[in-house]
């Protein structure tokens, strides 16, 4: 831990794995999120990314934002909060959610885990902090950020049910998805939850600080015959557009970010509708999205697979007859799906499933640019979902 | 539980028996629920001594809505004023009092320009008033781009500010955020007429008149009439609205604190009384504050994050304390006869005393030497004491709700030095005092439930004016859980007794209207 006082003095810090992180990093390539230093990558993109789609790879999320949530009224709080019903989050399970403003436009999107009565843990790309303090007036809750207090691993991908057999969690393979379940490792609890970036067979890895060198050397040593090898934020980046995850700051605004009040995406906006429980009689930003629901979106977040083989990176996209409904928010070309992929965000009534989209793609070889316009068909789900993400037990390969 | 076909009013506030009133005349069934023993809120009469009536804590009437006046018809059940019109006497050391009656000068210490210049700026002082009152009666514009018929009021504002002419305009807009002290220095040059006018200008706020939108609050205030003291003391204005609110057809049920608001799903449905009985309606209709109402009554978890934080950061410190005496004899006050002691007094000798009795209250602490405007309405209403005995009843500033020290170890510190100041200006009135009664904001909170013991429930301000009133948007009495309006002074147009929002939060109930 840091000296209070001296906080400043250094504002971007090692994570609990950076020991060995840096040790991996053959090329030497970092980038910063919130307040840690991660790997872009560690060797090669493309072989970190061919070892998480057919062995596994571990990912370091240790500056996850992590919120502990506790109190009476903890259930009732999120509840509030987020746009889902949190009550069917039972204990021992993790749910995906988001939260809105009251304008029902989203702010972040995250995972709940719901660790025993009364105690919770939320998990989000951006710092939350702020937000839950103003969301917290009426209710008999304490909010807690525990972002340094808990290291995290993401292991991914079809061997990773097998590295931790190895490891020793037995009855891992019995974990379904979006549960949670402590194992002991070397003194301390190991909590393991079947969540994950990639839209693979995968896991996540929660431990104390004091323990995060030991569990990333263990894991290696349990993985390495198994094809286990490390990976940065580009790899991951690929497999979160491959399974049609979106993200903060790429494919919407954060609405506590946004000076532009129509830069900002409500829930069904980003696809994302089934997370809204108007059955619930209060939570922030219900009023504007029932609004929304009887007007109308203004916008869609389409999945759009793309003719050819260049990927549409920041394209606009065109309706039939030449008019600009809409730009790419991520692409890229997706070796699992053999396809070049796209999330796009086109207003409303287009991207119907059997609308004619085009994407107008910018592309250079050689220093010399052309433009290609593609058609774009729209997918429904994933571009590449193996079934092996949802069967239990999980695939012992 | 029973009938659910009814609309409940939660308070017995003058706005909380204009509403129901209203209400019940347009047919529907209505049942006023109030806490205490008598209708009336913070305009009541109360006995102080066995044969001293006071008014508790409003005591003169500038703004009641003539509208309201004349639907209810508040004559015919029997508001009577025992003396309109009063004039305004400031005080000063010298025992030479400063006499303004209307838009004149009657007399005083004050320079030839001055009184010359009075006239004009209280003309044009109304004038500017005349554009607020125009928007007293007007449910508030939305905030909302989307929505064209919110266009209209938001236009008509613009109208009204616009229909002021060129010179009027230009200075409205240049004066209308600026603090009282600024304006009183261009304009006049005698301390006295400065400190009188300033009075007017932060009494019931937590301004002082070097504050911006002091100049705001003294045009809300002159926004009514001539002060006027109803007969039977404050508590006959809201006798009077009671009785028009029965006769309408309105149930009033006393002694019936209401606890909590009865949600079912995302709707009001009801109230639950501190007793544990529940009541069921259609409408809930609120007239307790702001807060009292959405972080008390209804809880801040049923409503949005950044409304519920709106809410809570709603300006509403009450600075106002109020002094009641009973007196043996009619005081004497230097420099004034007999008669002059029926008008509305104010002692600030200038509005540096102004600025000066402001400044503790900055720092949570109370004046050493308080702002008072005194009323004596014995003299106007001799029912109200026994013969030949009277009844004073002064406004205290400032006297901050929030006290570093707390109220209770302060209280008596505070009661005398209301009492030295008010000595020295009515020499021997001490020795008549034969019962004192003292509320400080934190008492007005806990006798008249009103958080933060501020009269107009919440700062009179820019920032809390109209559609920003309580708070951007709830500006239209209807609140963000189906069911449950807002009638109250925290409510446009705000404070004082006026009434108005007690009959713009009816309409928007009959309308239906939701947020």
């Amino acid at each position: 831990m840091r000296a209070p006082r001296e906080h400043y003095r250094q504002v971007v810090h090692h994570t609990p794995f950076h020991s060995r992180t840096a040790a991996a990093n053959a090329l030497n390539l970092w980038h910063r999120w919130r307040d840690h230093t991660v790997a872009d990558a560690y060797f090669d993109v493309g072989l970190e990314y061919t070892a998480l789609r057919n062995a596994c790879a571990v990912f370091d999320l240790s500056p996850m934002t992590k919120h502990r949530i506790t109190g009476s009224d903890a259930l009732a709080f999120l509840n509030r909060l987020v746009t889902r019903d949190v009550a069917k989050i039972r204990p021992g399970r993790v749910g995906y959610c988001l939260w809105c403003d009251d304008q029902g436009r989203v702010i972040d999107d995250g995972t709940i885990f719901h660790l025993g009565k009364n105690e919770f843990r939320l998990c989000s790309q951006e710092r939350q902090l702020d937000w839950l303090l103003t969301s917290r007036l009426g209710f008999d809750v304490t909010i807690r950020e525990e972002t340094e207090e808990v290291a995290a691993l993401a292991l991914q991908g079809p061997t990773s049910c097998r590295v931790l057999k190895q490891l020793g969690l037995a009855g891992i393979e019995n974990l379904a998805p979006f549960a949670l379940a402590s194992f002991p490792f070397e003194g301390t609890d190991l909590l393991v939850s079947r969540t994950g970036f990639t839209g693979d067979l995968g896991y996540e890895l929660w431990i104390a600080p004091s323990h995060a060198e030991r569990l990333w050397d263990r894991l290696f040593e349990a993985g390495e015959i198994h094809g286990l090898k490390p990976m940065g934020t580009l790899a991951l980046e690929m497999s979160r557009i491959e399974a049609g995850f979106i993200q903060a700051g790429v494919d919407f605004l954060p609405a506590d970010r946004a000076i532009r009040t129509d830069r900002t995406r409500s829930p069904f906006e980003l696809d994302l509708g089934r997370l809204v429980d108007f059955t619930k009689p209060n939570f922030t930003g219900r009023h504007a999205l029932l609004e929304e629901q009887a007007r109308g979106s203004r916008f869609r977040l389409v999945r759009l697979d793309v003719e050819g083989n260049k990927p549409a990176r920041d394209a606009y996209i065109y309706d039939s007859k030449r008019t600009v409904i809409g730009a790419v928010t991520c692409s890229m070309w997706s070796p699992m799906a053999k396809a070049s992929v796209a999330l796009a965000s086109v207003r409303m009534p287009w991207g119907a499933p059997d609308d004619e989209l085009w994407a107008e793609i910018y592309y250079q070889k050689e220093l010399k640019w052309s433009r290609i316009n593609a058609r774009c068909r729209v997918v429904k789900g994933a571009f590449y979902d193996p079934p092996r993400r949802r069967l239990t037990p999980a695939p012992d390969l | 539980m029973t009938d659910a076909s009814r609309t409940v009013v939660i308070g017995a506030g003058h706005n909380g028996l204009v509403c129901a009133a209203y209400l019940a005349r347009a047919g529907r069934e209505v049942l006023v629920l109030e806490a205490s023993h008598q209708v009336g809120g913070a305009a009541v009469t109360r006995e102080l001594v066995r044969g001293f009536k006071v008014p508790a804590v409003a005591h003169l009437l500038y703004l009641l809505d003539p509208v309201v006046q004349q639907d209810l018809g508040l004559a015919g059940h029997g508001l009577v004023f025992a003396k309109a019109s009063l004039k305004t006497i400031a005080l000063n050391d010298a025992g030479e009092p400063l006499v303004l009656d209307g838009n004149q000068i009657a007399s005083g210490p004050v320079s030839a320009a001055d009184r010359a210049a009075y006239t004009g700026f209280i003309e044009r002082m109304r004038r500017f008033a005349g554009v607020l009152g125009r928007q007293h009666g007007r449910i508030p514009p939305r905030l909302a781009w989307n929505r064209w018929r919110d266009a209209l009021p938001a236009g008509l504002v613009a109208l009204d500010i616009r229909r002021l002419g060129r010179e009027d305009m230009r200075e409205f807009l240049r004066i209308i955020a600026m603090p009282i002290h600024d304006v009183l220095e261009e304009s006049f040059e005698s301390p006295l007429l400065k400190g009188a006018l300033a009075v007017d200008a932060i009494l019931g706020t937590k301004l002082g008149p070097r504050s911006g939108n002091s100049v705001f609050a003294y045009l809300h205030r002159l926004s009514g009439s001539a002060a006027s003291l109803p007969r039977g003391g404050m508590g006959a204005v809201s006798e009077a609205l009671a009785s028009a609110a029965r006769a309408a057809g309105a149930e009033i049920r006393l002694s019936s604190p209401v606890a909590s608001l009865v949600l079912s799903g995302d709707r009001v449905t009801g109230v639950r009384l501190e007793t544990g009985e529940q009541i069921a309606a259609t409408s809930v209709v609120s007239n307790a504050d702001p807060k009292t109402t959405l972080d008390r009554l209804l809880g801040a978890r049923h409503l949005e994050a950044e409304f519920a934080r709106r809410v809570q950061h709603l300006r509403s410190i009450g600075t106002a304390a109020k002094l009641n005496l009973a007196l043996a004899a009619l005081p004497g006050f230097r420099g004034l006869e007999a008669a002059q002691l029926a008008e509305r007094l104010v002692i600030a000798p200038d509005p540096g005393y102004v600025d000066e009795a402001f400044n503790p209250a900055k720092y949570r602490d109370w004046s050493r030497e308080p702002v008072l405007e005194i009323t004596i309405p014995s003299l106007s209403d001799p029912e109200l004491a026994p013969p030949d005995k009277h009844v004073l009843s002064a406004i205290v500033q400032y006297a901050p709700y929030d006290l570093a020290t707390g109220w209770d170890s302060q209280r008596d510190a505070f009661r005398e030095a209301v009492l030295t100041v008010l000595e020295r200006y009515a020499p021997g009135i001490r020795r008549q005092v034969i019962a004192a009664e003292l509320l400080t904001p934190a008492d007005i909170e806990r006798q008249f439930r009103i958080s933060g013991g501020h009269w107009h429930h919440g700062e009179l301000t820019l920032d809390q004016f109209m559609m920003l009133r309580p708070v951007p948007g709830a500006a239209q009495y209807a609140m963000p859980v189906a069911g449950l309006y807002l009638c109250g002074a925290g409510c446009h147009p705000g404070g004082g007794i006026m009434g108005t929002a007690g009959r713009n939060a009816a309409r928007a109930v009959l309308e239906g209207a939701s947020r």
